[in-house]
């Protein structure tokens, strides 16, 4: 593999860096606050991959420049970067704020519910309530 | 009009429901119930022998698959030999279970009368499909009067019977009724069968026999299990379901599935049943061997049905003509047969509390008539003349001869040994032994009130004032009545078997 | 009017979710919330009769014309599916009024309406959108109102079976983002009708089928299916029973369709099956799916989660329709959908009766329920019936056709496999009714609370009871959409 193919795809390679990362802590911390920041981490690096394919090297923002009347020769000619994925970006964005915030709301109700955050603890606290059962 | 025969019980059920504060309304209504569906199936029986095939669609479940009802020769004679059994049997309960202190009566009666609907949709049944529908609600309908008692082996029983009921039709029948469907594309009982002509190779031997062991209640060995097992019913749902109906809806699929499905000829000109033929004539054998060892009566007669049931099996492999014929003269003269021995053990139950047969010593001259009627269904049942049931066994010999089997021959002349054998020991017990000791008088007392025994059916006797001094109590009137008309039966079946004959020659076909 | 009932379907429930919430009073959002489920039913109704007589319908959201603008696109698959849920949703509000009053803590009853029909509206919305990036909005809408309906529950482990259902569901979700941003990549479409066409040309790049795979993956962490199944049995057994019977008749039904959706009319069959050999991964999943699971089911105390394995194992049985790769198969599957739907659907609201009256769905709790809560009861028994696939009830209509597919295919021992995990479930359906039937209640002396569950709950269990036995006994209308959708399927965009 050659060096400058590994430079030309760098965005992807922070992405797929960025993913494992979230996935590992995902995976591997019992501490459920950790579990939303790895999830978190997990899903910023779909942002990324999503924002670094809109944009084009030398491209603009896409601005109209010929004063809004738009179209016409001079706005085909212009390369803009394309201005959609950072939109669905945009509303991505408050998808994982919204399951952010949904995930901290259930921790802060464990945590009264179980006395504790960590998976381990709340596994074995449901294992004895179940036996008592 | 058809219909009607599935309708008439249902409405008869709910009628039994409505008049359960009063025992004498809620039986009238059953009794009447019973002949209103015996007159319907003559009415059905008069069209077909004049031959017609009325039909009747009553929904579409699966689009070109209906519920369908539809009277072919085999059917009305099944049909009529339940609905007139229906009759009797519900005399005799009347007799039994109020002579027996059962409880829940109403339900047994309601089931019942839902377990006959499902026995006429089987009769009547038009399809493949509308065959396993009415199959399947047979085995549920019948699965509350199995348990009747409600004791621990009663609900044993009860896994056992509708475990292996339901296993072998769901994981053998439907995949046949499946497999057929996708060979040929219909699912209609045709003349001649819809395979004919359309499955060849080793693809016929194998789906035959998944339609022989799917069909759980001929009780091919080895799944014969649940019959012994469903023995802890009440008297009078052994003998009408567990010696007619349910266990003659079995063997009646599978005779419609050879006649109907692969067809008679294309069977004999196929060879794929010759390993059945084996299959039963072995379940005929071994049924017989192991009914020698059962002393619990009614075990003994569940083990003769399952050694006579494969007669009925073994006809329709035969794939010819007289085997068909016998085949379905068997259904109807067993049914004659073996209801009576049921009638006369429940009888001897309710009467002597004594379910043995090492028990029953001198008792036939206590109770001459019950005896004198076991005597006479015993010569049916093994094929002796003048009963009906020689009428069976003579075609079905001629069909083993003409079948090439001189080996099967062989077999039914044991097996009719054999059956004279454990069958003939009880009237002559009865008649000439030596009266028991009270030892097997006080057998009863031992159990609690509302209790149950081995039997699951003698129980419940310690509130009865019989039971304090002698254990000898006379057979109910009802009962009595409807033991006469069925050893009656089996003797003018000798002279009178034409209807049958008629019907059953218009299904084997010239 | 009536040009605009796509968008009112999704519009309708979406709307009246906050008016629950301003309401502040149960009783009322209670109305609110039976009224749009019951809208909601009637439009998709509606739409299903449009599409059988006229055709496609495709509606611009805004205006703005596909493929740049948002469309949503009614074809008699995602109209099927509509029916489905919404008539799963008609059923359940009406029950939810008395069961979430016993459940739930009086004064988050308006937002648990609210919750509700925000999580009908993503599941709507997944259904009738033909946008492939709207999907997963949808999809975030209803999964983050499920997790917080779950949430809800009575016993504390409500919260962390929501809490790990977030966790699954929240990285399958983004499975699915990543494997849309890729085809975009490749296509530069989000519209699924535009994909379905420029697609083909890119069939051999890597990165389609990298998506394919990022696609695959999340959708199947959605629909459960076995080995990502494990959220699914804690998260239906703790959830307050309303909430149960509506997720289990309609989440797992929805992600099912988003399957179909993507793999067979975006990629098409052919790339599908012929490309990406999906039959041949799917089919043994389906099978260990089906068997495993089955079995685990047998060995549950609690009645509810016996019932959430069963689920895992009957989308087992969708799958596998699909794995056959046929319209029979296809058939079974979208048959299935809504076959499973109205028997689960039953199953949990019976269950919820109990609950309601015992409080507990432990089996030895329920012993000897079948006296003292006899409509309850025979309600279970027909919805297990129907499990099992019994004639005459929608279970077996399902499984007809789905043994016809295996046999159609030549596959006699999946055939097999089908029939004999039938007799699995009639073992652990057949545990819950000997407990009800054949053993005597072993409840308190003092009789609280032994009696029959009110009627405003048993009306809505009989009518999906009733739906049970009446599509079981009159198959033809749902056996034909279903055909005619699995031919739409099969052959990708019509016209």
């Amino acid at each position: 593999m050659r060096l400058d193919f590994f430079v030309s795809q760098y965005n992807y390679w922070v992405v797929i860096f960025l993913m494992m990362v979230g996935f590992y802590i995902l995976i591997s911390r019992g501490n459920l606050i950790k579990k939303i920041v790895g999830l978190n981490v997990f899903q910023t690096a779909v942002f990324m991959l999503y924002i670094s394919m809109g944009k084009i090297t030398g491209g603009t923002p896409p601005i109209l420049v010929d004063g809004g009347h738009g179209g016409g020769e001079a706005a085909e000619q212009v390369m803009y970067s394309n201005p959609l994925p950072h939109v669905l970006i945009l509303t991505a964005i408050v998808v994982g704020i919204a399951t952010t915030s949904v995930g901290l709301a259930l921790a802060v109700r464990i945590k009264e519910a179980y006395g504790t955050i960590e998976e381990d603890e709340i596994n074995r606290i449901e294992a004895e309530t179940e036996a008592g059962e | 009009m058809l219909w009607l025969s599935l309708a008439v019980p249902v409405v008869g059920a709910a009628a039994i429901v409505l008049l359960r504060q009063s025992p004498n309304a809620r039986e009238a209504a059953s009794l009447v119930t019973a002949g209103a569906l015996f007159t319907i199936v003559l009415q059905v029986y008069a069209a077909v022998s004049e031959g017609g095939r009325p039909s009747v669609v009553l929904a579409e479940p699966i689009p070109g698959i209906p519920l369908a009802l539809e009277a072919e020769p085999l059917g009305v004679l099944f049909a009529l030999v339940a609905s007139f059994l229906w009759i009797v049997t519900t005399m005799y309960s009347i007799g039994y279970m109020r002579g027996h202190h059962e409880k829940n009566q109403t339900r047994f009666y309601l089931f019942f009368a839902f377990a006959i609907a499902s026995v006429m949709g089987v009769a009547f049944a038009g399809n493949l499909f509308t065959l396993f529908v009415f199959y399947e609600l047979l085995s549920l309908t019948t699965f509350p009067l199995v348990t009747h008692a409600g004791t621990d082996k009663a609900k044993r029983a009860g896994r056992v019977y509708l475990g292996i009921l339901f296993g072998t039709s769901i994981a053998f029948q439907l995949l046949a009724i499946v497999w057929t469907y996708a060979i040929t594309g219909t699912l209609d009982f045709q003349d001649g069968g819809i395979l004919n002509g359309r499955a060849a190779g080793a693809v016929v031997p194998v789906l035959l026999g998944l339609y022989v062991f799917g069909i759980g209640k001929a009780a091919v060995m080895p799944f014969h299990r649940w019959l012994p097992a469903a023995m802890v019913a009440p008297t009078p749902v052994s003998a009408l379901l567990h010696a007619v109906a349910v266990v003659k809806a079995g063997v009646f699929a599978v005779l419609k599935v050879a006649v109907y499905v692969f067809g008679i000829d294309f069977l004999g000109a196929s060879g794929a049943s010759v390993w059945l033929m084996w299959v039963a004539a072995a379940t005929i054998i071994l049924g017989s061997l192991v009914a020698f060892t059962k002393d619990n009566l009614k075990a003994r007669l569940a083990y003769s049905t399952v050694s006579q049931l494969s007669y009925v099996v073994l006809g329709a492999m035969l794939a010819n003509s007289w085997g068909v014929i016998g085949s379905g003269m068997h259904i109807a003269m067993h049914a004659f047969g073996k209801i009576t021995l049921f009638f006369c053990a429940g009888a001897i139950m309710v009467a002597a509390h004594k379910s043995e047969v090492s028990q029953l010593g001198g008792l036939g001259r206590k109770m001459p008539v019950t005896f004198a009627a076991f005597f006479i269904g015993t010569l049916s049942i093994v094929g002796l003349p003048p009963t009906g049931g020689s009428w069976s066994k003579w075609f079905l010999g001629l069909g083993s001869l003409e079948a090439g089997q001189v080996g099967l021959v062989a077999v039914l002349m044991v097996s009719s040994l054999l059956s004279l054998a454990y069958l003939m020991e009880i009237p002559l017990k009865g008649f000439f032994g030596k009266a028991e000791a009270e030892v097997g008088g006080h057998e009863g007392h031992m159990h609690q009130p509302g209790g149950h025994d081995d039997d699951g059916d003698h129980g419940r006797h310690g509130e009865d004032s019989h039971d304090a001094h002698g254990h000898y109590h006379r057979a109910p009137a009802w009962s009595l009545v409807a033991i006469v008309t069925t050893a009656a039966a089996c003797l003018a079946l000798f002279l009178y078997p034409e209807p049958f004959y008629r019907l059953m020659s218009m299904v084997a076909g010239p | 009017m009536s040009v605009h009932l796509p968008v009112l379907q999704v519009v309708v429930p979406l709307l009246a979710a906050p008016l629950c919430a301003f309401l502040r009073n149960a009783r009322a959002a209670a109305i609110v919330a039976v009224l749009a489920s019951w809208t909601a039913l009637a439009i998709a109704l509606s739409l299903l009769g449009d599409v059988m007589s006229a055709g496609v319908i495709s509606y611009a959201i805004g205006d703005w014309a596909p493929p740049i603008g948002i469309e949503y696109r009614v074809d008699i698959v995602n109209a099927w599916v509509l029916v489905i849920v919404a008539t799963i949703a008609s059923a359940v509000a009406p029950y939810m009024i008395t069961s979430v009053e016993d459940e739930v803590e009086r004064r988050r009853i308006p937002l648990f309406y609210a919750a509700y029909l925000l999580c009908l509206c993503g599941l709507l919305g997944i259904a009738i959108t033909g946008d492939v990036f709207n999907v997963f909005v949808f999809l975030e809408i209803s999964s983050l109102s499920a997790y917080a309906l779950i949430a809800m529950g009575t016993r504390r482990r409500a919260l962390t079976a929501a809490f790990r259902y977030l966790i699954m569901g929240s990285v399958g979700a983004t499975f699915i983002v990543i494997g849309i941003g890729l085809l975009y990549v490749m296509t530069g479409s989000l519209n699924m009708a535009d994909l379905a066409v420029l697609l083909p040309e890119v069939w051999d790049s890597r990165t389609v089928k990298v998506a394919y795979g990022f696609l695959g993956v999340g959708f199947c962490l959605k629909l459960a299916l076995f080995p990502l199944h494990l959220w699914l049995p804690n998260a239906y057994a703790f959830a307050p029973s309303s909430v149960t019977a509506f997720m289990a008749s309609t989440a797992t039904k929805v992600a099912v369709y988003m399957l179909l959706r993507f793999f067979l009319t975006i990629f098409g069959a052919p790339f599908s099956f012929g490309v990406m050999a999906l039959d041949r991964v799917l089919l043994p999943l389906a099978l260990v799916a089906i068997v495993s699971m089955s079995l685990v089911a047998i060995f549950q105390v609690d009645v509810k989660r016996l019932l959430a394995y069963s689920s895992v194992a009957q989308i087992g049985y969708m799958i596998l329709g699909l794995s056959f790769a046929s319209v029979t198969g296809l058939t079974a599957t979208l048959l299935h959908l809504f076959n499973h739907a109205l028997m689960k659907g039953a199953l949990f609201m019976a269950l919820g009766c109990v609950v309601y009256r015992i409080g507990s769905v432990h089996i030895d709790a329920m012993a000897g329920l079948g006296r003292r809560m006899p409509f309850t009861m025979a309600a279970f028994v027909v919805g297990g019936l129907s499990l099992v696939g019994v004639p005459l009830t929608v279970g077996f209509v399902s499984k007809w056709f789905l043994i016809l597919g295996a046999l159609e295919r030549g596959w006699w021992p999946v055939a097999v496999i089908v029939l004999l995990t039938s007799v699995l479930a009639l073992v652990y359906v057949w545990r819950v009714v000997e407990a009800a039937y054949f053993r005597p209640y072993e409840g308190d002396e003092g009789d609280e609370g032994a009696g029959e569950a009110p009627w405003s709950l048993l009306a809505p269990t009989w009518v999906l009871v009733g739906a049970n036995l009446y599509f079981g006994m009159n198959a033809v209308r749902t056996a034909q959409v279903a055909e005619r959708a699995a031919e739409v399927l099969m052959t990708g965009v019509g016209p």
